[in-house]
């Protein structure tokens, strides 16, 4: 059994009796490894609090979520934090890289905290950075970078610690086509070399270059 | 340093570069009460140890004998008649001939004048022929009054530097005739400095024969007995002895035997008050110095609630978010420690070229420790709200 996701029957619900409002509905999508899945849905659709409940972020009311095998329910929040270090790798519409930082810090960043050693961090930040075609821009710092090249570094950085799983939350939200294009260029040959991707998207277009499409709308698969 | 350390003092100390003004203010505070704790404790040091110097130099075996009591529960209030007179140094004298030099001494401020020069402030001793060997002052020229001309109440005079400058200059003073309180006194010779003790300046100060004194003043009261034993070993054993001549003729209420040992634990309680009444108004100043560190830190949190989302996102546990802003905290108050710490060794540098001052090694230790502290109690509200944040919310917030 290779599944790397494996959601059954998930609600999410939001406040309670008269106000509660249920943000997703008997979510079931199983993902197994070496996929690459697009959620495609509109705003309000509910894949933001998907996405957050994939990346361990969020917890479901109810149903379950298994990551790799591992049953999420009732782990602590260290226990989380650990398994979010290891297991994914996130990317992020607005790129969320810290400014005054140099391309190569902003991607070592998730090994201070797998307890790696300053040369390791350096090594591996580094061949993260070559692996996105920035190998020559290691010092730069956000602001003196193009914002696909930044989202490019957000890349090395979900990738840095060897993740099973890159989740990405509209990586192209914020480029032009040309980057957009460059960045799923990016994403391809990742999957490709046997990555798990999850992607949530709006559009159409850039959910093609995924293997699978899953759309939700009003909180449930529409879909799939 | 090490892999779980370099990183966050690396973070902290960006952070801190990041918004130089704020840090700088923020360090400010911290600068100003370490600085204060340093330069105060710094003074307080000084002066004991200056007095300290000043009633060593008198030699560990003098005892004074002075008219009251002072300490004891017994402490009678208001003011005393004094009722010592020159037969209790005489009998003094006489019975611990073998074991101690003994000096009475009266004392009064009187008007000197030499030609056209004045002197209103000066205090006149009158003291017996061996007084500069029991308090060991030096004579820079001529010679002291001998034990002839103080018994035949001659008017001659020794004169401190303080008068010596004021009246004389360079001029000659050897032989000189000098004005004291309408008499005229023959100059005998000058003393070098001697500083002051117990509010006594031996520097503005001439000194003439003990009897000379009482004829001249009318005054047959005592205001000290100096005692000087022969050896440091039996100086405990003349004060007892001391006390016991003395009691035969007096109550216990009308005198007080205080040895130099006694005098220096004196000192040491007053300074000891001293010091920790004024560490105490610098250690608040360094406490509100701590309230602009939280301030300041609760700003940053709040600015970087991005960051702190990312940083969770990717990994990062609440303990590490938490050890990272009080790491910032820290670093800030350390390095204001260490500023405060420069700047007061400095100004305590500059002031001991007019004042005596000293600073110990455990003030340094004690602000500079206690601006650590300051920069962790101020930063821990701080640092627990970053690792309480929702990384859902701080990742969305704006």
């Amino acid at each position: 059994m290779n599944l790397l996701v494996k959601l059954s029957k998930v609600y999410k619900v939001y406040g309670s009796g008269e106000v509660s409002f249920q943000a997703l509905k008997n979510i079931n999508i199983n993902v197994k490894k070496g996929e690459f899945i697009a959620i495609i849905g509109g705003s309000g659709s509910g894949k933001s609090t998907l996405v957050n409940i994939i990346g361990l972020l969020d917890q479901p009311t109810s149903g379950s979520y298994d990551l790799d095998g591992q049953d999420s329910a009732h782990l602590r929040e260290n226990t989380l934090a650990e398994i979010r270090n290891k297991k994914i790798g996130f990317v992020f519409q607005s790129f969320n890289l810290l400014s005054r930082t140099s391309a190569l810090d902003n991607v070592a960043m998730p090994l201070i905290y797998a307890g790696v050693s300053v040369q390791d961090r350096r090594n591996r930040a580094k061949l993260a950075l070559e692996k996105v075609g920035l190998g020559e821009k290691i010092d730069s710092r956000p602001n003196q970078l193009s914002g696909g090249e930044q989202q490019r570094v957000a890349i090395a950085r979900a990738l840095v610690n060897d993740p099973e799983l890159i989740l990405a939350d509209e990586p192209t939200g914020n480029l032009d086509t040309k980057s957009g294009a460059e960045i799923m260029e990016i994403f391809d040959r990742l999957n490709r070399a046997g990555k798990t991707i999850i992607m949530i998207t709006h559009e159409q277009l850039i959910a093609k270059h995924a293997k699978r499409i899953i759309r939700i709308k009003d909180g449930a698969i529409w879909k799939q | 340093m090490n892999k779980f350390l370099a990183s966050p003092v690396n973070t902290a100390l960006t952070a801190i570069f990041a918004n130089r003004m704020r840090s700088f203010l923020t360090v400010l505070g911290i600068v100003i009460g370490v600085t204060s704790v340093i330069l105060l404790i710094s003074l307080v040091t000084g002066l004991k140890t200056y007095i300290t110097s000043q009633i060593e130099g008198l030699g560990s075996n003098l005892l004074f004998v002075i008219p009251g009591r002072i300490g004891g529960a017994r402490s009678p209030g208001g003011v005393q008649a004094n009722r010592l007179v020159y037969p209790d140094a005489v009998n003094l004298r006489t019975k611990l001939t073998d074991q101690a030099q003994v000096s009475a001494a009266i004392q009064r401020n009187a008007t000197l004048k030499y030609g056209n020069k004045k002197d209103e402030g000066a205090a006149v001793f009158g003291v017996e022929a061996n007084y500069p060997d029991i308090i060991s002052l030096k004579i820079t020229d001529g010679r002291f009054f001998r034990e002839s001309e103080s018994r035949s109440a001659r008017k001659v005079a020794v004169v401190g530097t303080t008068v010596r400058d004021s009246l004389f200059g360079q001029g000659r003073i050897i032989g000189e005739q000098l004005d004291v309180a309408g008499s005229r006194y023959t100059v005998l010779g000058a003393l070098g400095p001697r500083g002051s003790v117990f509010g006594i300046d031996f520097d503005n100060s001439i000194y003439i024969p003990f009897s000379t004194a009482q004829k001249q003043f009318g005054i047959d009261r005592l205001n000290t007995i100096y005692v000087s034993a022969n050896s440091p070993e039996n100086v405990k054993e003349v004060q007892t002895k001391a006390i016991n001549i003395l009691k035969k003729r007096l109550s216990e209420d009308e005198f007080t035997v205080q040895s130099q040992e006694q005098a220096l634990s004196t000192i040491s309680q007053i300074t000891g008050v001293l010091t920790a009444a004024l560490g105490g108004i610098a250690t608040i100043s360094l406490i509100v110095g701590g309230i602009g560190v939280m301030n300041i830190m609760l700003v940053s949190v709040t600015e970087r609630t991005r960051e702190i989302g990312l940083r969770k996102a990717v990994g990062a546990k609440p303990s590490d978010i938490r050890n990272q802003f009080l790491i910032e905290a820290m670093t800030l108050s350390g390095i204001g420690g260490i500023i405060g710490i420069i700047l007061g060794i400095l100004i305590s540098f500059i002031i001991g070229r007019f004042f005596t001052t000293t600073v110990p090694i455990w003030s340094v230790a004690l602000a500079f420790g206690f601006s650590m502290l300051v920069g962790v109690i101020f930063g821990v509200a701080p640092a627990i709200r970053a690792s309480r944040l929702n990384p859902i919310q701080a990742l969305r917030y704006e």
